[in-house]
């Protein structure tokens, strides 16, 4: 655990509670791709660069703007008056404190699950796309299959709708 | 003696360097290298800023700056020091914080850009195997400083820009990515230093560049086009559109700010043509054998340069595009062709050598481009404009 680790960690648990606890929509989209940059860069701290460098790609350069249009595009930008807390957020903490807790546990007893796991692994751009195009193609192209008819659905109901409003 | 001129930066920062302790050498290293690529691309954009206004005067018939010095040299002097001591006006109802940040995010992100180009022989900063990823992951985190800035101002015609800006380089991302997949694919590496060795081998005394094979010259035309829509350059203007839009997302900034944004502007576009100079154009190698003796430096900045005067010959040439044919383009007819382009690349690649895979490339890329076009033109009534005049 080095420095750059607390740094980094720091930024990224503030990006995240800047996110929950900010009053502007628009500021909390911002607090969470601060967020998502601080993962980012702790993937890049261990060595992950195509993971590191998918998440600057995927969640900054497309989920963020996608959530930020979506903000825009629906009423949610207006700043609420009073508090921006649910009255259930008693709840809420207790169910995403199970869920911490669950991960914690998962990760903290995954090295009895492989104890022989020595090494350090080293994963190359070359050997994802390896794995990726050989021995995983058919799950990727299951996927790519999925998008596609996602796709294709999301851009006959924006068309079903215009039609209907003329 | 050639070779040390080719390796002149090397050896000069090894030089430098080698005058301190050995635990300082490799930071002080890095340092030095970012310090050189902070301060040459903002003199190139000096100069390009006075080229443009030089060249897009001569083409609209008129002088451009004379004032300043010998021909108006020291014109982005000028407009340096103008724009430094001008007032920072912030809007009342602007958000301030976000206001601000939005400039700096933009010129940093930019710069990070400049880490993985094989800029000459050995002069690459970050030498990482996914180079190109590092590359897009960086550029794709302009479009939120464009919003940011567009959002902050609390100006109708700044979110309106920001709008178009976002939606516009969303959807040329895809063009842009796709056409430099086909080089990816053909080179087998991510790594914009191997992409270059690969090209930097001869035949004949002529280059392995790939602009010199059929799907590298449909790649990249391709290319070029999801760049210009990238950096909002002419015809692909919209989001700073001055007849509708005053100037687009960065309407509100004024003085040391908003030369921030025409900084990251111009600073973007030497990215990306360094970026294609790397993928299709044989980055820093000689366009002939027997010019190998010229510094591998001279070649890439050469290019790079040669790319900047294309963009200007644009501007001052296309009119600018409407909204939905911009986006029309990008969906039906660039993303289709980029996709036809990978699988052109890799029939190019397992067809082996000979001449029939020329044929076969060229004549499938053709045909495409020709049925394409028609289908696209078929619905457009193309006629005389009409002039309605009111009553």
């Amino acid at each position: 655990m080095s420095i750059v680790f607390y740094v980094l960690a720091g930024l990224t648990v503030a990006g995240a509670l800047a996110a929950v606890a900010l009053k502007n929509t628009v500021h909390c989209a911002l607090a969470l791709t601060v967020a998502f940059a601080g993962l980012a860069l702790l993937f890049l701290e261990l060595d992950a660069q195509f993971a590191g460098f998918a998440q600057i790609l995927i969640y900054i350069g497309a989920v963020a703007i996608l959530v930020v249009f979506a903000i825009l595009l629906t009423r949610g930008s207006e700043t609420p008056k009073d508090t921006v807390y649910s009255n259930k957020w008693l709840l809420g903490l207790v169910t995403a404190a199970a869920v911490f807790a669950v991960l914690g546990w998962a990760v903290l007893h995954s090295t009895e699950a492989l104890p022989h796991e020595t090494a350090k692994p080293a994963v190359t751009v070359m050997d994802i796309g390896n794995a990726l195009m050989g021995r995983y193609v058919l799950p990727l192209e299951i996927v790519a299959l999925l998008l596609t008819a996602a796709l294709i659905g999301a851009v006959i109901v924006a068309m079903h709708e215009k039609e209907g409003a003329r | 003696m050639i070779e040390k001129a080719d390796q002149i930066f090397v050896i000069l920062s090894h030089w430098l360097v080698s005058f301190l302790p050995v635990w300082l050498q490799q930071p002080v290293h890095v340092l030095l290298s970012v310090v050189a690529i902070i301060v040459t691309f903002p003199a190139l954009f000096a100069i390009t800023v006075l080229l443009e206004r030089k060249g897009l005067g001569r083409m609209q018939n008129r002088y451009g700056p004379n004032r300043v010095g010998p021909y108006g040299i020291f014109q982005p002097v000028a407009d340096g020091i103008k724009s430094l001591t001008k007032e920072d006006i912030v809007p009342t109802s602007a958000d301030a914080v976000v206001h601000f940040l939005a400039p700096v995010f933009l010129v940093v992100v930019v710069f990070m850009g400049y880490a993985v180009l094989p800029m000459g022989r050995n002069m690459t900063l970050v030498n990482m195997d996914a180079g190109l990823l590092f590359f897009f992951a960086i550029g794709a985190s302009t479009e939120l400083s464009v919003f940011m800035a567009g959002w902050s101002s609390r100006n109708k015609y700044s979110l309106l820009g920001a709008m178009r800006a976002v939606a516009q380089m969303i959807s040329y991302e895809i063009p842009l990515l796709m056409s430099s997949v086909a080089v990816v694919m053909m080179t087998g590496s991510l790594s914009p230093n191997k992409i270059v060795d690969v090209q930097n081998q001869y035949t004949w005394g002529l280059p392995h560049w790939y602009i010199f094979t059929p799907w590298g010259l449909a790649a990249f035309l391709l290319f070029c086009v999801a760049a210009t829509a990238e950096t909002n350059r002419s015809p692909f203007d919209l989001p700073e559109g001055e007849s509708e839009l005053v100037a687009g997302y960065f309407t509100e900034y004024s003085g040391f700010k908003f030369a921030l944004f025409f900084l990251g502007e111009y600073v973007g576009m030497l990215a990306i043509s360094g970026l294609g100079t790397t993928l299709f154009l044989g980055g820093y190698s000689a366009p002939l054998q027997i010019l190998n003796w010229v510094p591998s430096w001279c070649w890439f900045f050469g290019k790079v340069m040669m790319s900047m005067c294309v963009f200007i010959w644009l501007r001052g040439t296309l009119p600018r595009l409407r909204q939905d044919q911009l986006m029309n383009f990008a969906w039906k007819f660039v993303l289709p062709l980029t996709l036809l382009n990978l699988v052109v690349a890799a029939l190019w690649r397992f067809m082996g050598d000979g001449w029939l895979r020329w044929v076969v490339c060229s004549a499938i890329l053709l045909l495409a481009y020709t049925v394409m076009g028609r289908l696209g033109m078929r619905q457009k009534h193309i006629a005389p404009r009409s002039y309605r005049y009111a009553e």
